[in-house]
């Protein structure tokens, strides 16, 4: 399977060019880029581990791409993806985020369902790769 | 009857008191020399007057009806700070291409304040009660509508606003830098429980974020309530395990009684959906008691406008839908049908991005070729998202990105169920344009005159953008708007 999370995962995977298109597209209006990775791409796990902190103030997108690649070469079993944060007032959240980097085999997840009274169900989506404990996932 | 022919406002207590009938511009409502206060409400109407009524007079008699007039004088006035209860009618313009020589006829927008002390704090069913309760039907106007409204920050803070409002929504699911999508179950009357589930499900597995009731989508024979809900639990679990992504289903929780409402909303809570929906003719106060709950309840509330073309579409008569949306934000709805502009149902593009600012904006500003009289600050409340829903397709996707930016639901129903390979196909199809073009357009490159090429260019390698594009390459609907702007931009000498 293909996990489908980020602004352009229906699409072939991003070349380095055109991720450093879109990082020049964040940073032309005011966006802080940062990396994030992880081998738990559960649907609702929130908190990737960050690659060092949001590049703030940043002018070259080349910095970002660096860290991506940097990212890659330490964890190429990993998800990694881009995130562009806007500090406006009202937004103050991620306004683009897209996955630049996945593993070769991708397991995805298993619906669990607990029965439960007047034919209610209970779901659990769980991942196939965590099963493993961290650092042996993929 | 003694109705004297000055038509200024009496001043001396016992002529404006003594019993019998005066002129509403007589007994006060008429000020042009009143200046708004930033904490009065301002409304503009559209009015057109009946024959021999002066525009004055007609706009004076919209600020009485709306606020303390009675059609006589009463000596019980004098009992209240009379004066600031009233109305203040203080402005009256022509509306431009009306009147003499042109098709319709004569017009105006009256703009009429209101202190605040006339409203209940946090009720727009109060609200509506003055400003559209009787005067709709007051006999010396031919037709009334109005057209915008300007809430004070003092106001606006007695809201909550949405529950949940497009960022915190967007954290929930996940989901940054695009449109959402969305597709509405069809047929959306006859399928059972079973059935519609498979749609949901092949519609949320080929890519789409949500898929949604239709409006008269309820508890009837051929599928009760709680069928839909465990079956599209089901199907939205499934499509949600199948990508890895979150995905939801706006359930429509509107009943008979807010008892049937709150049991049908605890129900998709309990099976763990992140959203529910509500019909708008479920009424003002309806809609704040369930925007309370999913504030309560951690859930996104999704407003369908069901049946507010009766009241909004003719320019003439009714409640312009600008109006409704900010009603609408304050009392707390965090999706919201704003049109398409290119799609099936009514909108003239510039008036519908004039609803969609309105839905967005952390301060509105005065924009009038989008219809939009006045700035409104929202005091940071929080944003509706806006949905695009009703006849549209993935070939009209730069048009449709164009015009609305990210910050939009994007509802392709008949343009997802349709496809002529399935559904899932469908779903693909349209998340391919759309992130496709979402990934042109940061590229830099020109939507309007290069979007048809990225399409083209996408659909080499998926062939269900291929189909989409073949199967859908001939529909639009280029009827002529009946909502338009009044203000057109005119050359200025530099």
């Amino acid at each position: 399977m293909r996990i489908t999370q980020g602004a352009f995962s229906f699409l072939p995977d991003l070349t380095d060019a055109e991720i450093r298109a879109q990082v020049d597209y964040a940073l032309s209006r005011g966006w802080a880029c940062s990396v994030e990775h992880t081998d738990d791409a559960h649907p609702r796990n929130t908190y990737w581990d960050m690659w060092g902190l949001p590049m703030f103030e940043l002018k070259d997108g080349a910095a970002v791409l660096f860290e991506v690649n940097a990212c890659r070469k330490a964890f190429p079993n990993h998800y990694i993806k881009v995130n562009a944060f806007d500090s406006t007032r009202g937004v103050e959240s991620m306004v683009l985020s897209f996955i630049v980097h996945r593993p070769a085999d991708e397991p995805g997840f298993a619906l669990v369902r607990q029965e439960a009274g007047g034919r209610n169900l209970r779901y659990t989506t769980r991942g196939y790769a965590a099963d493993q404990p961290a650092g042996r996932r993929y | 009857m003694n109705r004297p022919l000055d038509s200024t406002a009496i001043t001396d207590p016992k002529a404006r008191y003594k019993a019998g009938v005066l002129k509403y511009k007589q007994m006060g409502y008429w000020r042009p020399e009143y200046e708004p206060k930033d904490t009065d409400v301002i409304c503009v109407f559209r009015i057109t007057p009946q024959e021999g009524v002066d525009a004055e007079e007609a706009a004076a008699a919209v600020a009485g009806e709306s606020s303390t007039a009675t059609w006589t004088v009463v000596w019980t006035d004098l009992l209240t700070a009379a004066d600031s209860y009233r109305a203040k009618a203080y402005r009256v313009d022509p509306v431009p291409n009306t009147g003499p020589g042109t098709p319709t006829e004569q017009q105006y927008f009256a703009y009429v304040a209101y202190d605040l002390i006339l409203f209940e704090e946090g009720s727009i069913a109060n609200v509506t009660a003055s400003l559209i309760g009787n005067v709709f039907s007051f006999k010396p106007l031919k037709a009334g509508r109005l057209e915008d409204i300007r809430i004070p920050v003092a106001y606006v803070k007695t809201f909550k606003g949405p529950p949940t409002g497009i960022i915190v929504e967007r954290e929930r699911l996940d989901k940054f830098g695009r449109p959402l999508l969305g597709a509405t179950m069809k047929p959306k009357l006859g399928l059972s429980g079973k059935n519609y589930g498979r749609v949901i499900y092949e519609a949320l597995t080929g890519g789409l974020d949500f898929t949604k009731d239709d409006e008269n989508i309820n508890s009837q024979p051929f599928m009760h309530w709680r069928d839909r809900f465990l079956f599209g639990m089901e199907a939205v679990n499934r499509a949600q395990a199948n990508s890895g992504e979150i995905k939801g289903h706006y359930f429509n929780v509107t009943g008979a009684t807010m008892e049937d409402m709150y049991e049908r909303a605890d129900f998709a809570k309990e099976l763990g959906s992140n959203i529910v929906m509500i019909d708008l003719v479920i009424g003002w106060t309806a809609i704040q008691s369930m925007s309370n709950w999913c504030r309560k309840n951690d859930m996104i509330l999704h407003m369908h406008r069901a049946g507010h073309g009766t009241y909004t579409r003719q320019k003439n008569h009714g409640v312009s839908f600008r109006v409704i949306a900010k009603w609408l934000r304050l009392a707390g709805v965090d999706h919201l049908h704003c049109g398409t502009a290119v799609g099936k149902l009514e909108g003239d593009p510039m008036t519908v991005q004039g609803f969609y600012n309105v839905c967005r904006d952390a301060v509105t500003r005065q924009d009038l070729q989008r219809g939009l009289f006045f700035d409104q600050d929202w005091a940071d409340l929080r944003k509706v998202l806006p949905v695009a829903s009703g006849g549209i397709h993935a070939g009209q996707m730069h048009q449709l990105l164009h015009l609305f930016g990210d910050d939009v639901v994007l509802q392709f129903g008949g343009g997802t169920i349709g496809h002529p390979m399935g559904v899932q196909a469908g779903a693909t199809a349209n998340r391919v344009a759309l992130e496709a073009m979402v990934k042109a357009r940061n590229e830099g490159r020109d939507l309007l005159a290069e979007g048809p090429d990225v399409l083209r260019a996408a659909a080499k390698w998926c062939k269900p953008l291929e189909a989409a594009l073949e199967t859908w390459k001939d529909v639009s609907f280029n009827y002529a708007s009946t909502d338009t702007p009044d203000f057109v931009p005119t050359a200025t000498a530099s």
